[in-house]
C-alpha cells in the first residue's frame, strides 16, 4: 500500500472529473456516492499506508516515491551536481498524521454534506469543488519538496476562493456592503500576499542549497547551516508571512471571518480542519530550519501568541454563530504557531489534530443550527434550542468543552502540551498570553453555547415552531467527531501523567512524531528543569483558568438578565472596539486599498488616454494619409501619364548624377 | 560632315516634344499622333547610330518599330472608335470614371 | 551639300512637330505629322538609310497617316476646346519635366557619341544587306511580327466593330 501513496491525492480527482463533466445529469444521490466515495478511497488508502509505515522500524519510516521529474534543472547554490525537481510524494509520521486527519476528517465533512446542501443549487459543483480542494491538500501534505507542496498550498488556495464564493449571487455583510464574491475575493488575495513571500523563501532556499526536497536541506543545513544564519532566518519568516497568509495570522488574518460566506461545510473543511492548518504543518516541516534560526521562531512565537489573545477578544462580542467560531479558529491557529515558535513541534501538530476534531464538530454543529433555523445565523435572535436540537446540543457541547481544555477530553491535553512547552522552554511572557487566551476562550466558546441552545428563544416564534433536528446524513458525522473530541487526546498523554498513572511514557503521538521533528527546544534556550509537581501544578492552572471562564460566562449569560448589556454599556470604549474588530479591516482599507484603487484609476486612465490614444492615432494618421494621397487619384489619364515621366526623369536623373 | 551628336540631340528634342504633346493634347487621336512623333525619334537615334557603326541589328530594329507602330496605330486607333460610340467623344478628361 | 540638308530637314523636323503638339485642329495636327514623318525619312536618306527611309515614307507617310486622317475624318472631329481644369496644372508641369527629360538625355548623348561619322561599311542601308540579317539571325521575330500584325488586324476590327442590335 505504500507503493500507492501517488494515489491519495489523484482518487479525488476522479470524483472532479466525474461530478464535473456529468455531475449535472446525475442524481444528486450519485452525485453524493462519487464525491464521499473517492475521499473515503483515499482514507483507505492512507490508513493502510499508515500501517505498513508503522511496521517500519523507528529510525527509517520513510517512503518516497516520485511521478516523474518536473523541472529539470543545473546546479545551483551548495549541491554540485544537476538539480531537478520531482513530482515528488513522501510518507513519513508528520504527514501520515496529516493524511489521516485530513481523508478522516474530511469523509465525515463531505458525508455531513449531503445533507447540508440538499435543498441548494449546484450541489454537484459543490462536490467537485470539495473534491479538488481534497486533491490539493493531499498533495500539500504529501509533497516530498517544497515546490510540489506549494502546487497543493496555491490550489487549496484557489478551492477556497471557490467555495467560499459558491453562492455568487448572494450578499454576505450587511455592515460592510460584502458579497460573497466579494468575500472569496478578499481571501484569495489576502492568501496571495502570504505567497509573494513564500515564493521568496523558497528562491533564497534553492538558490542557496540546490535543492527544495525537505530531507535534504534540512541535511544541508545540519551539516553547514551556520554559514547561512542570516539567509536562515530571512528565509524562515518569509515562509512564515506565506503561513500567516494561508492560516490567518496577524496581520493577514482579515479574510477568515469574511470566508465564513461560505456554506458551513467549507468552513468546517477549510477554515477549520484543513487548509488554515497548512501553514502549521508547513512550519514544523521546516522544523529543522527553524531550530537554526531561533530569531524566525521568537517571530512566530509572539506572533502566534500575539494573535492567540486577540482573535479571542474579538469572539467575545460577536453575533453571528459562524464568526464566533472564525476568531476562535484564528485564535486556536495562533496557539499552535507559538507552540512552534518556542520548540514544541509534536504540541503544535497535536493541537492541529484534537483541534480538527471539535472545531470540525463545532462547525457542523453550527451548520446544523443554522439548518434548522432557515438560514438564521444571529445568535440574539437565539435560544432553547437545547431541547429541539438534541443531538446537536449534546455534540456541541462536547466540542465546547474541549475546546475549553477540559479534562479528559482531546483539548485538555493537546493545550496543556502547549502550555508546557511554553513555560519550560523558558517562554514565561507567551506562557501567561496563551494562558489568558485559554480563560478567553473557555468563556466566549460557553458564551455562545448558553445563547444558543439554553435560556428563551429570542427570535420569531415562527422559525422556533419550525426548528428541527438535522437527518441522519448530518448528526452521525456530529457523533463520530464528538467522539474523537473526547477521546482523540489520549494519544498524547504526557508523560508525567502516563508515569504517575500507568508506570510508564504512554505518549504515543510524542513517540510516532519526534523522530522528523527537530530536537524539542530550541538551541541556546534555557531548559528549565523542572520536576513532576511543576508539571502537575501548571496543569491545574489552566484547568483554574478555563473553569473560571466558563463560570463568569456562566454568570453573565444565564444568572442576571441583561449583565452583558450593562457590561457593554460600563466599558464602551473596549466593548466598542472589540465589535468593530480593532477597526483592522477599516484600517487596511484606508492605507492600502484606497492608495491602490487611486493608483489602478490612474493607470486605467493612462491606458485608455495614452495608449489607446497612440494606436488610435496610428489610425488617424492612416486616415488623413489616404485622405491626402486619394487626391492623386484624378481620374485623368493625363495626370496619371505625368507622373509616370516625372518618375522616369527622376530615374535618368539619379542615374545620370551618379 | 554630319556631327552625329548633332542628330542625337536632334533625336532627344523631338522625342521631348512628342512626350509634352502626349501630356497636353486632350484628344484620342491628337495624343496617338504625338505617340508616332516619339516612336520616330527613336528610329531616328537608332538609325544615327546604325551609321555610326552599331551593326546590323540596329537597322532591323527600325524595322520592327515601324512594324509595330503600325500595329498600335492600328488598334490604338479601334479603340478610339469603340470609345466614341461609348462616350459620344474622344476628349480623354471625360474618361476619368477611376477617380475617388 | 549633305549638311544644308540636314539643316533645312532638322528644321522642317522640329517646326512641324511644335505644330503637331499645338495645332488644335486635328486635321492640321495630322498634316503637320505628315510633313514631319517625310522630313524624317529625308534625314534617315541623308544618313546612307536608303530602305529604310523609303520604307518610312511608304509605311508611316503613307498607311499609317491616311488610316489616322480617315478615322479622324470618319468621326468628324472638331477642333478641340481650351484647358480642362485637368490640364492646368499638367501645362505647366509637362514642358518643364519634358525639358528636364531632353536636357538629362541629350547630356549623355552628346557625351557618348563620336564627333563625326565613320566611313560608310560597305552595302550600308541597301535592301540586300539588311534582307539578308532578316531572313537568317533575326527569322524568328520576323516571324513573331507578321503574326503580331494579323493578330492586330483581327483586334481593330473586333475592337471597332459595331455591336449587332
Amino acid at each position: 500500500m505504500l507503493k500507492l501513496i501517488w494515489l491519495i491525492p489523484i482518487l479525488p480527482l476522479f470524483g472532479v472529473a466525474i461530478n464535473g463533466l456529468l455531475g449535472k445529469r446525475l442524481s444528486r444521490r450519485a452525485v453524493g456516492l462519487i464525491g464521499c466515495g473517492v475521499v473515503l478511497l483515499a482514507l483507505l488508502v492512507s490508513a493502510g499506508a499508515v500501517l505498513e509505515l508503522s511496521r517500519l522500524p523507528e529510525d527509517a519510516r520513510h517512503f518516497e516515491t516520485s511521478l516523474g521529474t518536473w523541472i529539470p534543472m543545473g546546479p545551483l547554490g551548495d549541491a554540485g551536481t544537476m538539480t531537478a525537481i520531482p513530482w515528488g510524494f513522501a510518507l513519513d509520521p508528520l504527514s501520515a498524521i496529516m493524511i489521516l486527519v485530513v481523508t478522516g476528517v474530511g469523509f465525515l465533512i463531505h458525508v455531513y454534506s449531503i445533507g447540508y446542501m440538499e435543498h441548494e443549487e449546484g450541489f454537484a459543483r459543490f462536490f467537485v469543488y470539495m473534491n479538488l480542494f481534497m486533491a490539493m491538500m493531499l498533495t500539500l501534505v504529501l509533497g516530498s519538496n517544497l515546490l510540489v507542496t506549494f502546487v497543493g498550498w496555491e490550489g487549496v488556495g484557489l478551492c477556497s476562493y471557490l467555495l467560499i464564493g459558491f453562492f455568487y449571487d448572494r450578499p454576505f455583510d450587511a455592515r460592510t456592503g460584502l458579497s460573497c464574491a466579494d468575500a472569496g475575493r478578499k481571501a484569495f488575495l489576502v492568501n496571495r500576499i502570504g505567497d509573494f513571500a513564500f515564493v521568496i523563501g523558497m528562491l533564497y532556499l534553492i538558490t542557496t542549497f540546490g535543492t527544495l526536497d525537505y530531507r535534504a536541506v534540512s541535511a544541508a543545513i545540519v551539516g553547514g547551516g551556520e554559514a547561512h544564519h542570516a539567509m536562515l532566518v530571512a528565509v524562515g519568516i518569509l515562509l512564515f508571512i506565506g503561513a500567516c497568509g494561508k492560516s490567518a495570522q496577524i496581520p493577514l488574518y482579515v479574510w477568515l471571518p469574511d470566508a465564513m460566506a461560505g456554506p458551513t461545510p467549507v468552513s468546517a473543511l477549510i477554515h477549520a480542519a484543513t487548509m488554515v492548518t497548512a501553514g502549521v504543518y508547513m512550519v514544523v516541516r521546516m522544523s529543522t530550519l527553524y531550530a537554526h534560526a531561533p530569531e524566525a521562531m521568537a517571530v512566530i512565537a509572539v506572533v502566534g501568541a500575539a494573535t492567540a489573545i486577540f482573535a479571542a477578544t474579538m469572539g467575545i462580542t460577536a453575533t453571528d454563530i459562524k464568526k464566533v467560531l472564525a476568531y476562535s479558529t484564528v485564535s486556536q491557529l495562533g496557539y499552535m504557531f507559538a507552540a512552534a515558535g518556542v520548540g514544541a513541534w509534536t504540541a503544535a501538530i497535536f493541537h492541529l489534530m484534537t483541534h480538527a476534531f471539535f472545531k470540525a464538530l463545532l462547525f457542523l454543529g453550527a451548520g446544523s443550527v443554522i439548518h434548522g433555523q432557515h438560514g438564521e445565523q444571529d445568535i440574539t435572535k437565539m435560544g432553547g434550542l437545547k431541547s429541539k436540537l438534541p443531538i446537536t446540543f449534546a455534540t456541541f457541547m462536547t466540542a465546547t468543552l474541549a475546546i475549553s481544555g477540559i479534562f479528559p477530553l482531546a483539548g485538555f491535553f493537546s493545550k496543556d502540551e502547549i502550555l508546557w512547552g511554553a513555560w519550560s522552554s523558558g517562554n514565561k511572557v507567551v506562557w501567561g498570553v496563551l494562558a489568558l487566551a485559554a480563560g478567553l476562550t473557555a468563556f466566549y466558546m460557553f458564551r455562545l453555547t448558553f445563547l444558543v441552545f439554553y435560556g428563551r428563544y429570542r427570535g420569531d416564534p415562527h422559525t422556533f415552531d419550525h426548528a428541527h433536528e438535522s437527518p441522519k446524513a448530518m448528526t452521525v458525522p456530529l457523533m463520530i467527531l464528538a467522539a474523537l473530541s473526547v477521546a482523540g487526546g489520549w494519544i498524547g498523554i504526557p508523560a508525567v501523567l502516563g508515569t504517575t498513572f500507568f508506570g510508564h511514557d504512554v505518549n504515543a503521538f510524542h513517540h510516532w512524531l519526534s523522530p522528523v521533528v527537530a530536537s524539542a527546544h530550541a538551541e541556546g534556550a534555557e531548559t528549565a528543569h523542572a520536576g513532576a509537581s511543576l508539571e502537575f501544578a501548571l496543569m491545574g492552572v489552566a484547568l483554574a483558568v478555563a473553569l473560571a471562564g466558563i463560570g463568569v460566562a456562566f454568570v453573565i449569560y444565564r444568572k442576571r438578565e441583561g449583565a452583558a448589556a450593562a457590561i457593554a454599556a460600563r466599558f464602551r470604549i473596549v466593548y466598542a472596539m472589540w465589535r468593530n474588530l480593532y477597526w483592522v479591516d477599516e484600517f487596511y482599507e484606508a492605507v492600502v486599498l484606497k492608495p491602490f484603487y487611486a493608483i489602478s484609476r490612474f493607470f486605467a486612465g493612462f491606458d485608455r488616454f495614452v495608449i489607446d490614444g497612440i494606436v488610435n492615432a496610428t489610425g488617424i494618421v492612416a486616415d488623413i494619409a489616404g485622405q491626402i494621397l486619394k487626391l492623386f487619384q484624378t481620374g485623368y489619364v493625363r495626370n496619371y501619364a505625368l507622373a509616370f515621366l516625372m518618375g522616369v526623369a527622376a530615374i535618368l536623373v539619379y542615374l545620370a548624377t551618379v | 560632315m554630319i556631327d552625329p551628336r548633332l542628330v542625337l540631340v536632334l533625336s532627344a528634342v523631338l522625342f521631348a516634344l512628342g512626350v509634352v504633346g502626349v501630356l497636353t493634347r486632350r484628344g484620342a487621336i491628337s495624343i496617338l499622333m504625338c505617340v508616332e512623333l516619339m516612336l520616330n525619334a527613336g528610329n531616328l537615334a537608332f538609325i544615327t547610330f546604325a551609321r555610326m557603326g552599331g551593326g546590323p541589328e540596329a537597322q532591323i530594329f527600325v524595322f520592327f518599330v515601324m512594324t509595330l507602330a503600325a500595329a498600335e496605330a492600328a488598334a490604338g486607333l479601334a479603340i478610339v472608335i469603340a470609345l466614341f460610340r461609348l462616350r459620344g467623344t474622344t476628349d480623354v478628361d471625360e474618361i476619368n470614371l477611376l477617380k475617388w | 551639300m549633305e549638311l544644308i540638308a540636314f539643316y533645312v530637314l532638322a528644321l522642317l523636323l522640329i517646326a512641324s512637330a511644335i505644330v503637331v503638339i499645338t495645332n488644335r485642329n486635328p486635321v492640321t495636327s495630322a498634316v503637320a505629322l505628315a510633313f514631319n514623318l517625310v522630313s524624317i525619312a529625308g534625314l534617315y536618306m541623308v544618313l546612307d538609310a536608303q530602305f529604310i527611309g523609303l520604307l518610312q515614307v511608304i509605311v508611316y507617310a503613307g498607311a499609317i497617316m491616311v488610316l489616322i486622317l480617315f478615322v479622324i475624318m470618319l468621326l468628324n472631329l472638331r477642333e478641340e476646346v481650351k484647358a480642362h481644369p485637368a490640364g492646368t496644372f499638367q501645362r505647366v508641369l509637362a514642358p518643364l519635366t519634358s525639358l528636364l527629360f531632353a536636357i538629362v538625355i541629350g547630356r549623355a548623348l552628346w557625351l557618348s557619341a563620336p564627333a563625326s561619322f565613320p566611313d560608310k561599311p560597305e552595302g550600308f542601308g541597301t535592301a540586300a544587306s539588311l534582307g539578308k540579317e532578316l531572313f537568317s539571325s533575326f527569322y524568328y521575330p520576323f516571324e513573331a511580327i507578321s503574326l503580331l500584325l494579323i493578330v492586330a488586324m483581327i483586334g481593330a476590327v473586333l475592337l471597332a466593330k459595331r455591336k449587332v442590335s
